[in-house]
């Protein structure tokens, strides 16, 4: 006769202790020690010479320039991506899931084609380089580049957050509130935005994160130069690659509090609402 | 009750699409704007050199070798957090122990954390002096500035998605059954296998696929934790970096172009793998 075996839910409690020790130890060597190097690099010295190096001139005009870059593209997103997803949501079309894969391909081009292909546009050789070049408008190398380049891999984020919140609420109570004579912004500004507020919120944080730490296609059309063209993780490279590691670890701090805000919003979110964001 | 009849025109369905025509405008125009016209444009140069061209830049030895670190060290990377990420969902729906919150909440840090940030700590830490690398060095065994840099980049940035994608299914999973293979005298292992395993596939290869897209176009990290020596560390995006600093623009697109038509090969198979998860989600 068998023996009594213990059931799944109860299984050998050192296997337990195993696999959580495993999963905790695989999290640690990727995300955990390089995260907290961040903060010991950046302070190891005192907290002198880290204010010291948030001073540097180059380092507050890269500062400014990612904060002025996401003031321009979060905004920018956020109206497409409302747009985009009430489109897609509310819709039956033909062409829809075409057009779904399209909002998400920046997701899946690499960065630095991305900026590639803005440089074969805007550049001097580019298609419209000549035209550019006689109105005497610059945009490779300069701010308008780097704003074409930082919203094309931010684009998809409020579109995907939205059309499944959009989706799920269905369109009972707008209708309603049209029923009752609200006109089409009053609907909108009422009924819609306060239902699909959570998952907007989520999508510009990820915009956000997103456009202050994009690296790759932002180093493409900025041409990265200190002090004009150069945004935070770009500072951050150049002066790894300058051996000015302190600086850079100063610079990687302010980008990692960003992270930290990130996901502790994401968190309160997700408790107080319990939806998970989309991947 | 009778259906609801129409109050005003605005509520026939064929009217419907038809409210608001400038966010379908804002919406199309902006697409073109940003996605459209730069394709075309990446396109359009790659085509202008001629296929037979085109051909020979796009298999030159360098650019062949970066394509093999590129592709070959994201696909590893992606199995090998498949099998992680498949294990740290299991614990973290599984299990309760003290500090779970913090650990889930930890595992999103690559989707938050800027990938020049990821680059330079990773570099740190893996180098010969940093707190890992160390441990590594009386070994022989060095990682930043060698391909196993570029390795641990990618395991960094793509080590989420198999963790999040595996997470709901596991979730939902009824543990009735693994109870009932277990009662009919499965053993842990056959249980396992047979059990527990087979419905959570389509969901580790969405996150294994989802992951080796973003691994294979990551470049702010490797970057940064690689020598980017040609035929040993240099991986496609920064082979194509380097052809624009040198005003190689046909090279880059031609380059480009080939890690395009490869993303939109992925995306293709993305798409066929969540299409096959939802029938089996469905049974």
């Amino acid at each position: 006769m068998r023996s009594v075996k213990s059931s799944p839910t109860q299984e050998k409690p050192w296997l337990h202790a195993l696999l959580i020790v495993i999963a905790i130890g695989y999290l640690a060597l990727v995300l955990l020690i390089p995260a907290a190097n961040v903060i010991f690099q950046a302070f190891h010295k005192g907290v002198v010479p880290f204010v010291q190096n948030l001073l540097e001139p180059d380092f507050l005009h890269a500062v400014w320039l990612t904060f002025a870059l996401a003031l321009v593209v979060v905004p920018l997103n956020m109206v497409f991506g409302l747009c985009a997803a009430w489109a897609i949501a509310r819709h039956r079309f033909p062409g829809r899931t075409l057009l779904l894969s399209m909002i998400d391909l920046p997701f899946s081009i690499s960065p630095v084609v991305a900026g590639l292909m803005l440089v074969l546009v805007y550049g001097r050789n580019g298609w419209f380089g000549s035209w550019l070049h006689a109105l005497d408008i610059r945009v490779i190398f300069s701010f308008p580049g780097m704003v074409l380049a930082t919203a094309f891999v931010s684009l998809p984020f409020v579109a995907r957050e939205v059309i499944p919140v959009l989706e799920e609420i269905g369109t009972e109570q707008e209708e309603a509130a049209k029923t009752l004579g609200a006109n089409e912004w009053q609907t909108f500004w009422r009924v819609t935005l306060p239902n699909i507020r959570w998952g907007l919120l989520y999508g510009v944080l990820l915009t956000n994160a997103r456009a202050m730490g994009e690296f790759g296609a932002v180093a493409v059309v900025s041409g990265n130069v200190a002090g004009l063209t150069q945004t935070l993780p770009l500072f951050i490279e150049d002066a790894y690659k300058n051996y000015n590691t302190e600086s850079a670890y100063a610079a990687a701090v302010i980008l990692g509090l960003l992270a930290l805000v990130t996901l502790v919003v994401k968190e309160i979110v997700e408790r107080k609402t319990g939806i998970k964001p989309k991947l | 009750m009778s259906a609801p009849q129409p109050i005003s025109p605005t509520f026939s369905p064929q009217k419907r699409r038809w409210q608001f025509p400038w966010v379908w405008k804002i919406t199309v125009f902006y697409l073109l704007v940003m996605l459209a016209v730069p394709i075309a444009a990446l396109l359009s140069r790659a085509a202008s050199v001629g296929p037979g061209h085109f051909w020979q830049v796009a298999t030159r030895a360098i650019a062949l070798s970066a394509y093999e670190v590129t592709f070959v060290t994201a696909l590893i990377t992606a199995l090998i957090n498949g099998v992680f990420g498949t294990l740290i969902a299991w614990v973290l729906v599984r299990y309760s122990f003290p500090g779970k919150r913090f650990f889930d909440a930890v595992v999103d840090l690559p989707f938050a954390l800027p990938t020049a940030v990821a680059g330079l700590t990773l570099a740190t830490v893996y180098s010969e002096n940093g707190w890992i690398g160390r441990l590594l060095a009386p070994w022989g065994i060095k990682i930043a500035f060698t391909r196993w840099g570029v390795a641990v980049a990618m395991l960094f940035i793509s080590l989420p998605f198999v963790i999040r994608t595996v997470q709901p299914v596991l979730t939902e999973m009824e543990k009735d059954v693994e109870e009932a293979a277990w009662s009919l005298g499965a053993t842990p292992g056959q249980t396992f296998w047979r059990v527990i395993l087979p419905p959570l596939m389509p969901a580790i290869l969405t996150g294994v696929a989802l992951g080796f897209s973003r691994a294979v176009g990551e470049f702010g990290s490797v970057v940064i934790i690689s020598s980017n020596t040609p035929f040993r560390d240099l991986i496609a995006s920064v082979l194509v970096f380097q052809s624009l600093e040198q005003y190689d623009y046909e090279a880059a697109a031609i380059i480009g172009t080939v890690m395009l038509l490869v993303s939109l090969g992925i995306l293709f198979l993305i798409n066929l793998l969540q299409a096959w998860g939802q029938r089996y989600a469905q049974r």
